[in-house]
Formats: C-alpha cells, structure tokens, sequence
C-alpha cells in the first residue's frame, strides 16, 4: 500500500470519528426532542431541555464536521452525496433551524410558547427521522456518472429507508431516555425508568431487522459477513451486542442510572461499526471507495498537521464542559 | 432571465448568505464587547458592568443562536447547489472550512454553554476566559471564512489537472492577494456594525431617561470606539479598493460605472446604467476625481468595462448602487465619529439630544452597509466562481430540477421569515426591559415560576412576553 493511501485511512478514521462523535452527543438531545411532549409536566419539559441547554449547540457543531470534513477529505463524496439527498437534507435544516431557535425563544415565551413547544419536539422528529431514511439511503448506494449524482430527487424513498428512519428515532429516543436517568430526579427520572425497556426493545428489534435485511438484499455485503473466515472474524460484533443487551437489561432492573447511557451508546457504536463492516471501503455505496473519492495527498497532509493536536483538544474541552455542568438537573435546584 | 436550477441556486445562496452574514456582523463584536465587560468587572467589580454583561449576553444568545442554525444551512448548501464547484474545489476550500470548524466553531459552541449557563458554576476568572474564547473564536472563524472567500476572488497557489484545483502552495492559498484587505475590512465593519448598535439604543435610553447608569458607559464606549474605526474603515475600503483595480479591473468599472475607462476619470455620483446599450443615462459625474482616488493622479488610467467581453461583465446596475449605499453609510458613519469628538470636547455628549436620535436613526447602518458591501464584491465577481477560471454557471449541481430548487428557495424564504420576525420580536422585548439590576437570591416559588432554575440567564423575568 501506498504512503498516502494510509493517509486516506487515517482521514476515513477521523470522518468517521466525528459521525459517530456527532450521533452519540445529538443523539440524546435529539432523542429528548422525541419524547419532549410525553413527559408529565410543563415544568418536567423545562427540566429535560435544561439538562442539555448548555451543550446542544456544541453536540450540534460535530454535524458541521462531519459535511467539513466530508468536504475536505472526500470531496467527490461531498459532491455526490448532497445532491443526492437534496430534499430530506433540505427538511433536517429545516428542522434543525426550527429546534435550534426553540432552545432561546421557548423560556422567553409566554402566550406562543406552545409552538416552541411543538417546534422543539417536530424540529427533533422530523431531523432524526431523515437523519435515519439518508442513512438507509446511503446503504442502498447512489447511480453516479462522470463524478456526478445522476439519480432522481426521489431515489433515497424506499421501504428500508423508512425502515431505517424509523430505526434511528427509536434510537435516539433511548438514547434521550437513559440521558434522563442519569441527569434527572423524582418523577421525571421514574418515568424514563418506565421508558426505558420498551423503547430498548423497540430499537432491538430494528436492529435485528436492519441486519437481516441488509445481507439480504445485497449479496456483496452476503458474502462480507457469511464468508469463511470473515465470519469469524466478525463473530464479536453480534457476540458483543447480544452482551451489551443483556448488561442493559440487568442495569435497568438494578436502577443503575448511568450504566443505561453508556451501554446505549455502546449499541450505536456496534451498530456503526457493522455498517462500517458491511460497506467497507466505500465511501459511495456501491462501488466508489475512499481512495477513489479522497482528496489529494498534499490537501490531507496540511489537513492531518492541524488535527493532529485540535482534536485531542476539542475532546478535552469537551470533558471540561460536561465536568462543569454535571450532576442532577432538578426543577428548583439545577445548576447549583 | 431564466427561471433555472442555476437561477434560482444563486437567488437561493445570495438570500441565505444575506440573512446569515447579519448574525455574524453583530455578534463578532458583540462577543469583544462582552469580553471587554467581563474583563473591566473582572478587574475593577463594579456591578454595573456585570449587569451590562448579563444585558448584552441575553441578546447576543439569541442572536448567535440565529447565526448557528442558518450558518449549519450555508455548510451544507455547497454540496446540494453547487456540487460541481465543490468537486473542482474541494482540494483547496475544504481544508479551509474544516479549519473553520476545528478551530473556530467548536471553540466557539463549547465556550459559549460556560458563558451563558456557567456563571455560578465556575471562577470569576474563567467565567472571563470563557467570554474571552467566544470573542477570540469570531475573529477565528473570520480569519478561514474570508480567506476561502478571497481566494474565490483572487486565486492563488494552486495548478488545475483534469479540471480541478490542485494545491502546490497553502501559503499562497490562504494569504491569497485580496485576503488581508478583506479580512481588516470585513472585521473593522463587524466591530462599526455593533458599536452602532450599542450607540443607538444607548442613545434610545438616554431620551427616555432610562438606566442612566448603564448608559453612559456603553454610549460613551461605543462612540469612542466609533471614532477610531469609522475613519481607519474609509483607509481600509480605499487600500482594498486599490487591490481590487489591480487584481479585479471589471468590478472596479462595474464599482465606478466607467464604460470607456482611461485617463482622468470623472467621479460618477449618479448614473442609470444601461447594459444593453453599453452607456450611462442621466450621469453626473466630478471630473478627474475617480482617477484621483484609483491612481492618486489626476490623469491616472482606470479600467472601463467595454475594456472585457461582454459575457465575461459583472451586471452594472447593481454593483453600481449598492457600492454608493456602502460608500454613502460609510461617510455618515463618519460624520457621527465627527459629532462625538465634537461634543465630548465641548462635554455635551449626554445633553445633545439631536444627536441621539441621529444615532436612533444610525443603529440598523453597519447591517446595511455590510449587505450593500457583500452585493458589491460578490456580484461583481460574476460571472466568475473562480475569478477568471470557473464560471458560475459551471458549478451548479448537474441533477439538481427546476422544481427542487424552487421548493427548498420557496422553503427558506419562509422559515427565515418566521425565525427573523420571532428573533427579532423577542430581542426588542429584551431591549425594552433593559438590563436588569441585581437579584441575588430568587425564592423558590419565583424560580418554579420562570420554570428555569437558578441561572445567570433567566432571573424570574426571562419571560419577556406579555402574559395574555
């Protein structure tokens, strides 16, 4: 292998890295969007956008790394991909403006605060969901010709992705969920508690059905995974998330209440790393691969100068941030 | 004019980055003036400045939260609109923009929970460094935004092969010929755009006889700030004109409305550009003056833009008048620097009422003259993506229907409607409470009804609407 394919190797790492960085920390806020109007009481939805208030916009900036770093990295990827998904793209930012906004303007409100209200939990909705149906899209692979998207406006619609839009707001919805557990009290911590095991065993069985699925309407990723000695290789991923169910199940049983979150996220990132697994190496499904796609070795090396020591930085800012807003968030005495 | 995918991605990008640019305009400064309270309460601990702060960082919230969510759409838009630009490009611009991100946006966002929620959380010290960050990660964010952007206008440091953009020097990418001019001209308007801000509703409370304690510390500050940069401001604009004669001539013609161009040059303060006919109706012009200005002689050469094929001529009209709006604000903006000098020498600063209300009337300037300034350098790039090597028209994305540009365009069109009317709605209400003098301890009942707990933020007033 070439120097500067490992280069690409490393950039498809860090791409990767700020996707799932970015699913696991709007995930939950996202997912708090979900259950938002299903909490109990006003002063319970004041509570669950408070435990996020000071970090959404932060979680939310990874977004933005993840179309940066495509940009940078792979920009035929970029160039592929965005059009392709040209009108669900278009209602997540839509979405996402109108959630963003809820955030200021919903405890500045009074007589309209109801539609902050419902543009907190539609924004959340609606942007997960297309999130998911872009993802399922992505798996099902794009017609390019001449480095260009030639497909229709509404290739990415199918009944896998609906499958997996579905799958995803059950996802973050738990995520949302067991975020809950961890940061909050009282009755609002109880009800997540209640949530918490159907909501898992929703996300279960989207898991079990978006693995069964895709193997099958694929023979390329068939083969990938029930090939011998693949098979064995990759026998951890479905081993590991078999276990982490069955630790989740303990955990909600015993009311532990940061175990949920952790093994939530664990969940996301099994998930992630089988797609990873499934579509390896490429960066447009079918066949356009990293290498193909990546941007040239003197544009990833400037790139890789600068990573190298920001992102470390980034993360322990990160924890910094988190560390200063930790503990419980109660309705009268957060934030103390 | 044809109602195309590419029409209408264009009209769908100048609307978008128009209604964006306005966030980032106010709150680059916004963030120093924070910083700057921070630091003199910080130092000196007077409460007036933490109460002026607190003020401030209310509306600078909603404002940076506005510039967040249509800032996410601008970041997307390249590759949904303009793929094929972003395929040519990539290798150059997107290293620059995920610059942006790495050292600028996150710097930004994780900073930004600190200074607005963590004021009872952490020391005063860092409660400062955290405003501090915010502050530095604007001018940050300024630095790689405009330099990607001035490298659309003189492109540096790059070979193409196949087609696309190839670096062979990031040097001479990122401090691209017209890069250090933009970027002092386009922050020192940031800072002007605010300070008049602060000035006119300083100016606003003083007619009224509002918070005279806080006042006269923002208006005299703001003013005085006002009086260093409006005139560096004209420097600035001059020196950046120069650069562009010299690397872009068509805008300079476009700018001046010179259709012959040559030697002592008149000064055209009006003008009806015709395009089709290649002539000015109804011009009046001083002459001599516009070589004057260009050449600093009076029989200096300027560019006419006859000089370029007429396929490759910016649109006149336009950039004719919104470089005189730009111009025009740029010289009031002088005369108030002026009017403060004046009237702090005589000690009349806070008994002039007609100079308040010029400063009412100057509040909404920097945010016109920013607009009119962007049209100008932007449009007078057309019809170049890529001065002189990629046409606009070249970069549109292949696939993209006349029907799915006009959905996301009509799209747009009304959310930022609704979030601007919203937005701007909820920080006149804030403006009419005014800062709020010290609460230290709220009552329980109190907090239970802001329904947000104990925060800088969200004293038990946070509701800023009227109960119906």
């Amino acid at each position: 292998m070439e120097w500067w394919q490992d280069l690409t190797l490393i950039w498809t790492g860090i791409v990767a890295f700020a996707i799932i960085m970015y699913v696991l920390m709007d995930g939950f806020d996202l997912g708090l969007g979900i259950l938002f109007p299903f909490a109990g009481r006003d002063t319970d939805r004041d509570v669950m956008m408070n435990t996020v208030a000071p970090v959404w916009d932060f979680n939310e900036t990874w977004l933005i790394l993840g179309g940066a770093g495509l940009f940078a990295a792979f920009p035929l990827a970029y160039a592929v991909i965005l059009p392709a998904l040209y009108l669900p793209l278009l209602a997540m930012l839509i979405a996402l403006i109108f959630r963003g906004v809820a955030f200021e303007f919903r405890f500045k409100a009074k007589s309209s605060r109801y539609l902050w209200d419902a543009s907190f939990h539609f924004g959340s909705l609606i942007a997960t969901f297309v999130q998911g149906m872009a993802l399922g899209a992505f798996i099902q692979g794009f017609d390019v010709e001449n480095r260009a998207y030639v497909g229709g406006n509404f290739d990415w619609f199918s009944i896998f992705s609906l499958l997996t839009g579905m799958a995803l707001v059950a996802g973050y919805a738990l995520l949302g969920c067991t975020w809950l557990i961890w940061r909050t009290e009282g009755s609002l911590q109880e009800w997540a508690y209640k949530l918490s095991k159907p909501l898992f065993l929703a996300v279960i069985g989207f898991i079990a059905l978006v693995s069964v699925w895709t193997p099958l309407a694929n023979q390329t990723i068939a083969d990938r995974w029930f090939s011998w000695p693949n098979i064995l290789y990759l026998s951890p991923v479905p081993i590991l998330t078999a276990a982490l169910a069955l630790l989740y199940w303990r955990a909600i049983n015993k009311r532990n209440e940061v175990q949920p979150f952790a093994l939530s996220m664990g969940l996301f990132i099994l998930s992630f790393a089988g797609l990873a697994v499934s579509l390896w190496p490429n960066v447009i499904p079918p066949n356009i691969s990293i290498w193909d796609a990546a941007s040239p070795p003197e544009t990833q090396e400037f790139l890789l100068v600068g990573m190298a020591f920001l992102i470390p930085t980034i993360v322990v800012y990160t924890i910094y941030s988190y560390y200063v807003f930790r503990g419980k968030i109660g309705e009268d005495a957060g934030y103390h | 004019m044809d109602i195309d995918p590419l029409m209408l991605s264009r009209i769908q990008f100048a609307f978008t980055i128009s209604f964006h640019i306005l966030f980032p305009a106010f709150t680059i400064g916004l963030a120093n003036w924070i910083m700057v309270l921070e630091g003199l309460w910080l130092k000196t601990g007077r409460d007036v400045y933490r109460r002026l702060s607190e003020f401030w960082t209310k509306i600078f919230a909603i404002s940076f939260g506005m510039g967040v969510v249509s800032g996410i759409v601008m970041s997307y838009q390249f590759g949904t609109n303009w793929s094929r630009w972003s395929d040519i490009t990539g290798n150059v611009l997107g290293p620059l923009i995920q610059y942006e991100v790495v050292t600028a946006f996150f710097l930004e966002a994780a900073f930004l929970g600190i200074l607005l929620f963590g004021r009872s959380k952490v020391p005063r010290g860092m409660h400062f460094f955290a405003a501090s960050m915010v502050a530095i990660g604007t001018i940050i964010s300024s630095f790689w935004i405009l330099s990607s952007n001035s490298w659309l206008h003189t492109p540096a440091g790059f070979e193409i092969r196949d087609g696309r953009f190839f670096v062979t020097s990031w040097w001479e990418v990122v401090f691209n010929p017209s890069f250090p001019y933009r970027l002092a001209h386009m922050v020192t308007a940031a800072f002007l755009t605010t300070s008049f801000v602060i000035a006119g509703i300083s100016a606003w409370y003083i007619l009224k006889g509002r918070f005279a304690e806080y006042t006269r510390i923002s208006f005299g500050m703001s003013l005085g700030l006002i009086a260093i940069l409006a005139p560096l401001q004209i420097l600035l604009g001059d020196l950046h004109g120069l650069k562009t004669m010299e690397v872009q001539p068509a805008k300079i013609a476009a700018m001046e409305g010179h259709w012959e161009g040559g030697e002592g040059a008149p000064l055209i303060l009006f003008a009806w550009p015709d395009m089709e006919a290649e002539e000015n109706h109804y011009e009046i012009g001083i002459p001599y003056l516009s070589s004057l200005i260009l050449t600093h002689e009076l029989e200096g050469e300027v560019p006419g833009l006859k000089e370029f094929a007429p396929e490759d001529r910016p649109y006149m009209p336009i950039v004719f008048w919104t470089f005189r709006i730009m111009v025009g604000i740029g010289f009031l903006m002088l005369f108030v620097a002026i009017g403060f000098v004046f009237l702090s020498w005589r000690r009349r600063l806070y008994d002039s009422s007609w100079f308040h209300w010029i400063c009412v009337a100057m509040t909404p300037a920097g945010f016109v003259a920013i607009l009119a300034g962007w049209f100008t350098t932007e449009i007078g790039r057309q019809p170049w993506m890529v001065q002189g090597l990629v046409r606009t028209a070249d970069g549109v994305t292949p696939s993209l229907t006349t029907g799915a540009a006009l959905t996301s365009l009509l799209t747009f069109l009304v959310t930022y409607a609704l979030i601007f009317t919203a937005g701007t709605y909820y920080i006149l209400r804030l403006l009419q409470l005014g800062p709020q003098p010290h609460r230290e301890e709220t009552t329980h009942q109190a907090r239970q009804e802001a329904g947000r707990p104990k925060r800088p933020m969200s004293v038990p007033d946070e509701r800023i609407e009227p109960a119906e």
